[in-house]
């Protein structure tokens, strides 16, 4: 009896060690380094969910390559929604800060990406609710930087960095 | 005869427990090179670990349960002075708490790696007086959905969403309760000495 009940206690210690091991280890990796994530909606076809309702992607999403809030022109990134801070939103960088931006269905025709902010449209405009609606978002909602498709395995593949020739700034920030 | 098979074994084992014991442990020396190089592995393995370990631990603390801040600046005047050190808390950004009322530790939205301690004033779909006081007319507004109205309690020297306007609750890291130091104001934190500011409904 006695000997059962330090076989017990023994292996609770041990649970209760690697418990509080591995949850910090495992939160903390997610936190900073990368984790995956189902992309929902048609806002970035094609170049995710092509097909439609059928099929949603998973992507990896790394969050080291954001840990300085540096991204460059055709990125996807997801961001904290500005309207819902509960929802994650996956766009792409069309602008950095001190572009300037021909917008589509924005209020104003041309805009000026203040300081600390980045324009993120949808790859499906029309169908995107992104920067043309809630106008240009600070860098402090990144998130993290979507780097590869993981799941279907059929479509695993990394994601380039593209820009869409016809969305290029108007005017670029001198460097 | 009886004797001689004796001894004869006896060597044999002799011989055999010779040869295991140094295919075991090898040479002298090299047994104990060995030992010695694995301790220090064993060392440096449990210190690389145990740095992991509480890395981990903090940055799940200060991400999820809150931590010691140091202020800087005039913009919280008279509440919080400059370098005061107080104590914040995540748990309300996490649970979707923050009220009107709470002073909270934001992303400044110019620049992501600073952050600003301001008062909040409005929650989303509250209607806000954004004049000056310099000027003579007075103009309201509304904030939009998924956005918070900051400013400082200092209103003649801050910088806040009357300059910058309405901020994304995303950029909120944690809400400021208790003032730890300095010790003679030690407790929780005053109300706002701006009560006008804040909307009726």
């Amino acid at each position: 009896m006695a000997q059962s009940q330090g076989w017990v206690r023994r292996y609770a210690k041990a649970f209760c060690k690697g418990f509080f091991v591995a949850v910090p280890v495992a939160v903390t990796f997610l936190d900073r380094v990368a984790c995956v994530a189902r992309v929902e909606g048609a806002s970035m076809q094609p170049s995710l969910n092509p097909g439609g309702s059928q099929s949603s992607d998973v992507v990896l999403l790394n969050h080291w390559k954001v840990r300085n809030f540096e991204v460059q022109r055709g990125d996807i990134v997801s961001l904290v929604s500005p309207k819902n801070p509960e929802q994650k939103i996956i766009k792409r960088v069309i602008a950095l800060e001190g572009d300037i931006v021909k917008t589509m269905g924005h209020k104003n025709r041309y805009v000026k990406v203040p300081r600390g902010h980045i324009w993120v449209e949808g790859d499906h405009h029309g169908h995107s609710f992104d920067s043309n609606s809630f106008g240009p978002v600070s860098l402090g909602l990144l998130h993290a930087h979507a780097t590869h498709i993981l799941w279907p395995p059929e479509r695993w593949q990394k994601l380039e960095s593209v820009l869409p020739p016809e969305r290029l700034p108007v005017q670029r920030e001198e460097d | 005869m009886s004797f001689m098979k004796l001894k004869a074994i006896s060597a044999l084992l002799t011989v055999i427990n010779f040869i295991n014991n140094n295919k075991k442990s090898g040479q002298w020396w090299q047994s104990r090179h060995r030992t010695m190089l694995r301790g220090v592995l064993a060392k440096t393995f449990r210190l690389v670990g145990y740095t992991i370990q509480y890395g981990c631990i903090a940055h799940c603390a200060f991400e999820y349960v809150g931590g010691v801040v140091m202020c800087s600046g005039p913009s919280m005047e008279p509440t919080i002075q400059n370098s005061d050190i107080v104590f914040a808390e995540n748990l309300s950004r996490h649970f979707y708490g923050i009220q009107r009322g709470d002073i909270v530790i934001a992303k400044s939205p110019s620049d992501p790696k600073s952050n600003i301690c301001k008062r909040v004033i409005g929650l989303e779909g509250d209607k806000i007086l954004t004049n000056s006081p310099s000027d003579f007319f007075k103009s309201h507004s509304y904030v939009p959905t998924g956005h918070v109205w900051l400013e400082g309690d200092n209103l003649q020297n801050s910088t806040d969403s009357r300059y910058y306007g309405p901020i994304p609750y995303g950029l909120i890291r944690g809400r400021i309760f208790f003032k730890i130091w300095p010790l003679s104001d030690f407790g929780f934190l005053r109300d706002s000495p701006n009560g006008h500011r804040f909307s009726d409904d």
